[in-house]
């Protein structure tokens, strides 16, 4: 079983309070790790500082295949989506769809298939703005039938989207898991797919 | 660089470091500042041509002098925030910054009252008069950045980099307002520029020099324990400091 | 990373900002009326005798293109930090100068270019003297890129405060100093009949340093302001 990530003693702060202190996990191929905790409790806060977007305060973290950490090539191993869809709300489904993939410089796209998937097909002319909260969410999470990244780090991937929503994404994490990849997430709602490598990790946060 | 700061980028330590040397520069500005002063305003002989109105280049010299070189000490502690990642040097733009401020604002101010009795007007577009208004915009600038966020150090951070920036531009800004100055021919009468001064006017001046940069050393230390203590606000040792002793925090 | 990639997401940074701008047409033609209207007081304030206004039209339409720059500033940033493009931007393994200097450069085509096209009629309006107005439209050309690059770094180190307005003024004005002497000299010197192209060709150095290095200063101001 190889290793995707390393993380060693990671400790964190915001706004003068600890939100979490020698925190340490692996994560391998096939692994989903659930990480737990209250509103406030610095799970979103954990994500970004994994993916470089905030800065650590202590640890590390490795990125398997050992390379320079936060550096360009692992960018292209791993995934981030972060609270808000990075959907353009002037612009049609198509054509987030397609502009997402060409930043990502994946080429051959099928746009309109990657609609049909998530069930967008009809909704495709209409600008993201006049779409709702999980349409729009949708849109965003094409990404995840494209990407080649092994590493998918989501935060509250299933907020706004309806229970076939829910499965389908699932769905789609088994198959990432069942290839090698591996998936760090938070959710408040239960997984209703059981992972056969579901590990968990409670956030407390908040002591000083 | 890395090897040999890394013992001072220790908050603790350097709030204690500051704190030991703090007493020393501060009594060496008062007096090396205090006898220049008394030097120059009373004892040293007065212009032939500007009487005693010429006095006030013991205040305003040094102030104008070092106005430009503490922006630049600011650009430099910004780098070395971001080059070494020393969150220190970017809070030390908290310290230095109003201490540049106000000097630029002294000059500014103390070459308006000098212009009166020289050039009969309190103001005059003048390209040295100019360029130090617009340093205190920069600073300004900078300023009202790093307080304008809640999170203190996202706007040490902003603060540094806009520092970086202007610090870049000065010397345009610097070169520009000279040649516009002289495309509209400002005041010709230059009280700035002066045949070579005699001794007994030059040492008062040297010794008013040396007491501003002690000064400002004194103020910069004092303001950057501050500044440490307000970023480091929730940690134990700064409650451990702020109960033992508010004022030195040497014993604990 | 091959170049192909960073290629194809810098077209795709321009093709989507100058997609949703042009689905936003007021937010080009706003900032254009308001020159036009800035430009239009003067005449009104200062009387329309031809000798005072085409002594100060070139300062007047530099002042007034300073101003509209600073107006449509948050349209840069402004979204993209909201609907977390921006975050997505900086986790692209692309280079993020690179990314920063697409956004730059789609700035400029929608809000300096259509500036120097309307410069005529400003010139028109506040009655500059013909012998200026080449000299005009070629500051403008080459001034306009310093405009959005430094507007790009102060909306860049604002775009998390969502009241950046005066902030910003106060940030970028004074740098944009040199940018005006250097523009109203130039057009001054053509009116008196002295060569204006040594300061023209100094805009257009400095016009390239900024555009050189102010995609850096962006990246860094966004990586802060995502944090």
């Amino acid at each position: 079983m190889s290793t995707l990530l390393d993380v060693q003693q990671l400790a964190s702060q915001r706004a003068g309070r600890t939100l979490f202190a020698d925190l340490s996990f692996t994560l391998n191929a096939g692994d989903v790790l659930h990480i737990e905790g209250e509103n406030g409790a610095g799970k979103s806060t954990l994500l970004r500082s994994l993916v470089g977007l905030v800065e650590l305060q202590a640890g590390t973290i490795r990125f398997f295949p050992e390379q320079l950490p936060f550096a360009q090539e692992w960018r292209q191993h791993t995934l981030f989506m972060g609270h808000k869809p990075a959907v353009k709300a002037e612009l049609t489904a198509l054509e987030n769809v397609r502009l997402q993939a060409q930043l990502t410089a994946v080429a051959n796209v099928d746009a309109w298939q990657l609609l049909e998937t998530v069930g967008l097909l009809g909704l495709e002319d209409l600008p993201a703005g006049q779409l709702s909260a999980g349409q729009q969410r949708r849109i965003a999470l094409t990404r995840l039938w494209y990407s080649k990244a092994p590493l998918w780090i989501l935060d509250e991937p299933f907020t706004a989207l309806d229970t076939r929503g829910i499965d389908l994404l699932q769905q789609r994490f088994a198959e990432h898991t069942a290839q090698g990849g591996a998936i760090v997430m938070t959710s408040h709602q239960a997984l209703t797919w059981r992972p056969e490598q579901l590990k968990r990790i409670r956030i407390q946060g908040g002591e000083l | 660089m890395w090897r040999w700061l890394h013992p001072y980028a220790k908050p603790e330590t350097v709030y204690h470091l500051l704190g030991r040397w703090l007493p020393w520069v501060t009594a060496g500005a008062v007096l090396i500042l205090g006898g220049g002063l008394v030097w120059g305003l009373l004892f040293a002989p007065a212009d032939y041509q500007q009487g005693d109105s010429y006095r006030i280049i013991f205040i305003h010299v040094p102030s104008a002098m070092f106005s430009m070189s503490i922006y630049v000490s600011l650009a430099v502690a910004a780098f070395i925030g971001r080059v070494w990642q020393l969150k220190m040097a970017d809070w030390a733009l908290a310290a230095i910054a109003p201490v540049g401020a106000v000097f630029t604002f002294i000059a500014l101010f103390t070459g308006a009252v000098w212009g009166k009795p020289m050039w009969g007007t309190w103001w005059e577009w003048d390209a040295r008069l100019t360029s130090q208004l617009i340093l205190l915009f920069l600073y300004i600038g900078v300023l009202a950045l790093y307080y304008a966020f809640s999170d203190n150090r996202t706007g040490a951070k902003a603060a540094g980099i806009l520092a970086m920036v202007g610090v870049i531009n000065i010397p345009i800004i610097r070169y520009s307002v000279e040649w516009w100055n002289t495309l509209h021919q400002g005041a010709t009468l230059t009280v700035f520029e002066r045949p070579p001064m005699a001794n007994s006017m030059l040492f008062p001046l040297l010794t008013c020099i040396l007491g501003f940069a002690l000064l400002a050393a004194a103020l910069i230390f004092q303001r950057m324990r501050t500044e440490i203590l307000r970023q480091e606000l929730r940690r134990p040792w700064v409650k451990n400091v702020l109960q033992v002793s508010p004022t030195t925090g040497e014993q604990r | 990373m091959t170049q192909p990639a960073n290629w194809s997401a810098l077209t795709a940074v321009m093709r989507r900002d100058l997609m949703v701008v042009m689905r936003r047409r007021s937010d080009i033609l706003n900032p254009l009326l308001f020159i036009l209207i800035v430009v239009s007081l003067f005449p009104l304030a200062v009387g329309p005798g031809p000798d005072i206004l085409g002594r100060i039209a070139a300062g007047v339409i530099w002042v007034a293109a300073l101003l509209s720059a600073l107006l449509g500033s948050e349209r840069l940033f402004r979204e993209d930090y909201l609907d977390g493009t921006l975050e997505q931007l900086t986790l692209q393994p692309q280079p993020l100068a690179l990314l920063a200097f697409g956004k730059i450069a789609v700035h400029w085509l929608l809000s300096g270019l259509p500036l120097v096209i309307l410069a005529p009629v400003c010139a028109l309006l506040l009655k500059l003297p013909i012998a200026g107005w080449s000299t005009l439209l070629a500051t403008l050309l080459v001034g306009t890129p310093i405009l959005s690059a430094m507007t790009a770094i102060g909306a860049a180190l604002t775009v998390s405060l969502g009241r950046g307005g005066a902030l910003l003024s106060l940030l970028l004005l004074p740098l944009f100093i040199p940018l005006l002497i250097f523009a109203s000299g130039a057009v001054e010197a053509a009116l008196v009949g002295t060569a204006a192209w040594p300061q023209v060709l100094l805009l257009a150095g400095l016009s390239l340093l900024t555009l050189l290095l102010a995609p850096f200063a962006v990246a860094a101001s966004i990586r802060v302001s995502v944090n």
